[in-house]
């Protein structure tokens, strides 16, 4: 289980080839889908896997065989990437992007499409090939208002859509291709649910698991491949966040590489920069100290690295290319586990005068993907670590959203911090443990993080 | 806990007393609530022990179990619980008004409106502590599915008539209190910890003595000195001076006192069991009768301290002017309390043992609802709970410094004032974000522009301004204005409607089974 096993590394990669163990899933999940008995099928994707590939490719397939189709997903921003993507891979599919009456319901952008349709009535989407919507604006549909119910959905995201969502839609399809990633942030409620904790259909739970806890026959298949995270990432967060079910990264090390115009002033923030750039790690450690949650000292260092990351002339070479992309602020986010926090950085690199790099909480940053990250761990600095800090979901959405390298910046002590706060969550009766828990992951991360740390006093 | 919470407790360690978390009462409180002080047997899981219950201060009814593992015994409590808790509900069964509901017609499947009754007023419940309500949801579990000898005339263990009514009673009031803002069924230390903060931490708020030294605290006295005390203080006896709230008792008690006096009780039963004639039985029902005394002299002891207590949480909360909103939310409770009287009335059976999947998802919506809602409306009624919000970047309060008129773009342009707003507060604004203010009660939305320069906010005002060109009157903020804008919305929208149960679909296990539920199977533990 440790990632750090020697193996013969080039004897390993000449055995597995990335793309070919990606295409056999794919082609897999598609036969399931297309020709399966079975009602419904569930994808686990890792991330950057190209779940948002697959959900393309399947839809366009069910598509073209005639199956009129409805797409679930949970967002508005994930349902037009959706439209548009479809739209790209295949311009003349009719497609309707079903939406809510509020203003700005959806990406004005959809617009120019000629073979996309938006409406906020399903009757005007009707005979249209593929419909997508969010799983709230579905649940309005009337099943009964239909001619019939749609023979085929897909429902992405599935893992972060709740059990209840899923049964205000489950009566408008037949069947269902369920995609997800099983590592990332559980939905929540902002009610105690425990009363329903351990039954099969508990409203609070995933949709995955209520779906297979009610058809464990179900066939269950992996996206073994990320293609976003590079060679020096994918062997943690698979043996932190996914250790049963292993994945590889696409690239090998070496195929991506992140240099600097302008070299190191011997600062923390830049040296810390080229320890990530170098390792696709890096940990910038600020005295430990108990702090606020928006931590004056650590919001400005996250500032001030993504401040040098920008002076420094950053540029990035990847398999997609020969040429250098250069690292601009828009390639650059900034991860957090609040809300006020993601603000107090904001305003930090308002005053530093950068723009543009998007700045958020590890909820709204799922499914994103960006060349380089800057993290403000979301232990650091607390007095103790609540069961919210240690899910599982939080840390494995911040460590993942990375082409190149990931930059954490945290006080000193989270080790001992978790030594002091083991686990206590009351057990339910009927529940599956989920593994790995949070203490143990947030441990193999610190461990990893510690070979690649900058101490630094601001 | 928020900020405006932690800086409450610290300003609370610092003077020692009690500070104010709200400025009104957020929770309705009936004229003549019903306070019930349970007590639990140590390591009998749902073994009552005795109770104080009355709606009269000064003349509470004392129920005692002497031997608490008798069955008889904990079934003639259970009896005299219901008759007193059965009459006080009842008490507000028949005093309706007229209402209105809709409700689709089964036909059209159109939406009606129908002409129905509302309860003028509920029942309410108050209990000392959280674990109160838990004991009560327990008591309403374990006898809701119990069979009368008039229901089932073979059943081996018959209930008292009125237990599986007053079972299915205390089951609505306990499935009520998980709604947020509820108030059919309240726990006192709850009442006074959403209003006051305390130096302690909430744990410790949940000792009911304690919480009510820190809010009682006199000026000048020391409320951590006076919690101490509640908490740990004993006589020379080595008993509590302030008894837990309970309603789990202290060792202490049980095993000095409690204990040896349900052997005596024991021992005189059994004394009594062996009477060989008349006279002798009639010595020995006296023994007998002395040491349930003894026993009921001792709860008695244990549970009219907490009594007393509830009254004085009370007595503190009536200090607080009800909430606007609260009266709202108590409207909610008697519609409530009014569907559960139709439920009983019409014959349905007890509430299942566990909810189907449809029933989950409503109860869990309906509830993310009223907790939204209850947020909202506790931060509009009372500007201490707005200032939290405020110091959480939620809402901001200032100046109208300019507004602007301008137009949307479109054929029949509509007014979309401009209106900038001068604020010490730091909202966390995000790109058009959308921010409400009230209007007359109802609210009106605008959305987040630009910053223009330190603390001035610019906003777009986009409705409730009349069906003209030009805004109507009073429509739009003017210039010097101090308005109170929040980040969240004030009103819930109802979400969708979920299916039938009886068409949950394939991915939720399909339909539930309709067999009516049994009751509990008497297994050997039973008869023990």
């Amino acid at each position: 289980m440790s990632p750090t096993a020697p193996f013969d590394r080039a004897a390993d990669r000449a055995s597995f080839d990335p793309g070919a163990a990606a295409a056999r899933a794919t082609d897999a999940i598609l036969h399931d889908t297309l020709h399966g008995a079975q009602r419904g099928v569930v994808v686990d994707s890792p991330p950057g896997a190209g779940k948002s590939t697959l959900v393309v490719r399947a839809a366009r397939e069910l598509a073209a065989a005639g199956r009129p189709l409805m797409v679930i997903a949970q967002t508005n921003a994930q349902v037009d990437d959706l439209v548009l993507r479809l739209a790209e891979k295949d311009p003349e599919l009719p497609v309707g992007r079903l939406h809510s009456s509020d203003p700005d319901a959806y990406d004005k952008a959809l617009d120019d499409l000629p073979f996309v349709r938006t409406s906020t009535k399903v009757t005007d989407l009707a005979g249209l090939d593929v419909v997508v919507s969010t799983a709230a604006k579905w649940a309005h549909v009337e099943v009964s208002k239909l001619d019939a119910p749609w023979q085929h959905a897909i429902v992405d995201e599935a893992y972060q859509m709740r059990s209840d969502a899923l049964l205000a839609v489950a009566g408008l399809f037949e069947r269902a291709l369920f995609v997800g990633d099983p590592g990332q942030l559980d939905p929540f409620s902002i009610v105690g649910a425990e009363q329903w904790a351990g039954l099969a259909y508990d409203p609070s739970a995933s949709a995955v698991t209520t779906l297979l806890a009610h058809n464990p026959e179900l066939p269950q298949h992996r996206l073994p491949v990320s293609w976003r995270l590079p060679a020096s990432a994918a062997p943690l967060v698979s043996a932190a966040f996914y250790p049963y079910t292993p994945f590889r990264s696409g690239t090998d090390h070496g195929d991506r590489t992140l240099s600097f115009g302008v070299p190191s002033d011997g600062s923390g923030p830049d040296r810390v920069i080229d320890e990530a750039a170098e390792a696709g790690w890096g940990l910038l450690e600020l005295p430990a100290r108990n702090t606020p949650r928006t931590d004056p000292e650590a919001v400005r260092a996250v500032a001030q690295v993504v401040r040098r990351l920008l002076d420094r002339g950053g540029a990035a070479v990847s398999e997609r290319g020969p040429d250098p992309t250069p690292l601009t602020a828009d390639r650059i986010a900034v991860g957090t586990a609040h809300r006020d926090q993601a603000a107090a950085v904001r305003a930090a690199l308002a005053e530093l005068g950068v723009a543009d790099v998007t700045v958020d909480t590890a909820n709204r940053l799922q499914g994103r993907e960006f060349d380089v990250t800057v993290v403000l761990h979301p232990l650091s600095g607390r007095p103790d670590a609540t069961a919210f800090h240690l899910e599982t979901g939080r840390l494995c959405v911040l460590a993942s959203r990375h082409r190149h390298a990931c930059i954490v910046v945290c006080r000193a002590g989270v080790s001992e911090l978790l030594d002091d706060h083991p686990s206590t969550e009351p057990v339910q009766l009927g529940v599956t443990v989920k593994f790995p828990d949070g203490w143990e992951a947030n441990h193999a991360v610190l461990a990893r993080l510690a070979e690649h740390r900058v101490p630094w006093r601001p | 806990m928020s900020l405006i919470d932690n800086l409450a407790r610290l300003e609370a360690v610092a003077t020692g007393r009690a500070q104010p978390r709200a400025t009104t009462r957020h929770r309705h409180l009936s004229q003549r609530p019903l306070v019930l002080v349970p007590l639990t047997t140590a390591g009998e899981a749902g073994a009552p022990l005795g109770a104080l219950v009355g709606t009269e201060r000064t003349s509470p009814r004392l129920l005692v179990v002497p031997q608490p593992r008798d069955r008889d015994l904990r079934f003639t409590f259970l009896a005299q619980l219901a008759d007193t808790v059965l009459e006080y509900v009842d008490s507000f069964a028949d005093d309706v008004e007229a209402a209105e509901r809709s409700e689709t017609d089964p036909e059209t499947g159109k939406r009606v409106k129908v002409e129905v009754e509302l309860c003028q007023d509920a029942p309410q419940l108050i209990v000392p502590s959280r674990a109160g309500i838990d004991f009560v949801r327990l008591i309403g579990r374990s006898t809701r599915f119990r069979r009368t000898a008039e229901q089932d005339p073979e059943t081996p263990y018959p209930a008292p008539p009125r237990v599986p009514l007053l079972g299915r009673w205390l089951t609505h009031f306990g499935e009520r209190a998980r709604v947020p803002g509820s108030s059919l069924l309240v726990a006192m230390t709850e009442l006074l910890s959403r209003h006051w903060a305390t130096g302690q931490s909430s744990l410790e708020d949940q000792h009911l003595g304690a919480l009510l030294a820190w809010i009682e605290a006199p000026e000048g006295a020391s409320g951590a000195d006076a919690a101490l005390r509640a908490e740990l203080a004993r006589d020379k006896d080595g008993q509590l001076l302030c008894p837990p709230a309970g309603p789990a008792t202290d060792p202490a008690f049980d095993n000095r006192l409690l204990a040896p006096a349900i052997e005596r009780y024991d021992r005189a039963r059994g004394v009594l069991a062996t009477a060989e004639d008349g006279i002798e039985a009639d010595t020995r029902l006296a023994a007998l009768a002395a040491a349930e005394r003894e026993i009921r002299s001792l709860i008695e002891s244990r549970t009219r301290p907490t009594w007393d207590a509830v009254w004085r949480g009370l007595d503190a909360l009536c200090t607080l002017p009800e909430a606007p909103h609260a009266a709202d939310r108590w409207t909610r409770d008697r519609w409530s309390f009014t569907g559960h009287r139709d439920r009983v009335r019409a014959g349905e059976p007890p509430q299942p043992r566990i909810d189907d999947a449809v029933t989950a998802a409503n109860k869990l919506a309906a509830r993310e609802r009223e907790q939204a809602r209850l947020e909202a409306q506790e931060a509009l009624d009372d500007p201490l709970v707005m200032a939290g919000r405020r110091l959480a970047g939620e809402a901001f309060e200032g100046e109208v410094t300019e507004v602007v008129m301008a137009y949307s773009e479109s054929r029949s342009p509509r007014p979309r004032p401009l209106v900038t707003v001068r604020t010490d507060d730091r909202p966390h604004l995000a790109e058009r974000a959308k921010v409400y203010r009230s209007l007359q009660g109802k609210p009106q939305t605008a959305e987040f522009v630009t910053y223009e320069g330190e603390g001035l906010v610019v906003l777009r005002v986009t409705d409730k301004m009349g069906r003209g060109k030009e805004p109507e009157p009073g429509s739009v903020p003017g210039k010097g204005d101090r308005i109170c804008w929040t980040l969240f919305e004030h009103e819930q929208r109802g979400g969708p409607g979920l299916p039938d149960p009886e068409a949950t679909p394939w991915t939720h296990g399909g339909p539930p089974g309709d067999a009516a539920e049994r009751p509990d199977p008497v297994t050997p533990e039973d008869i023990l």
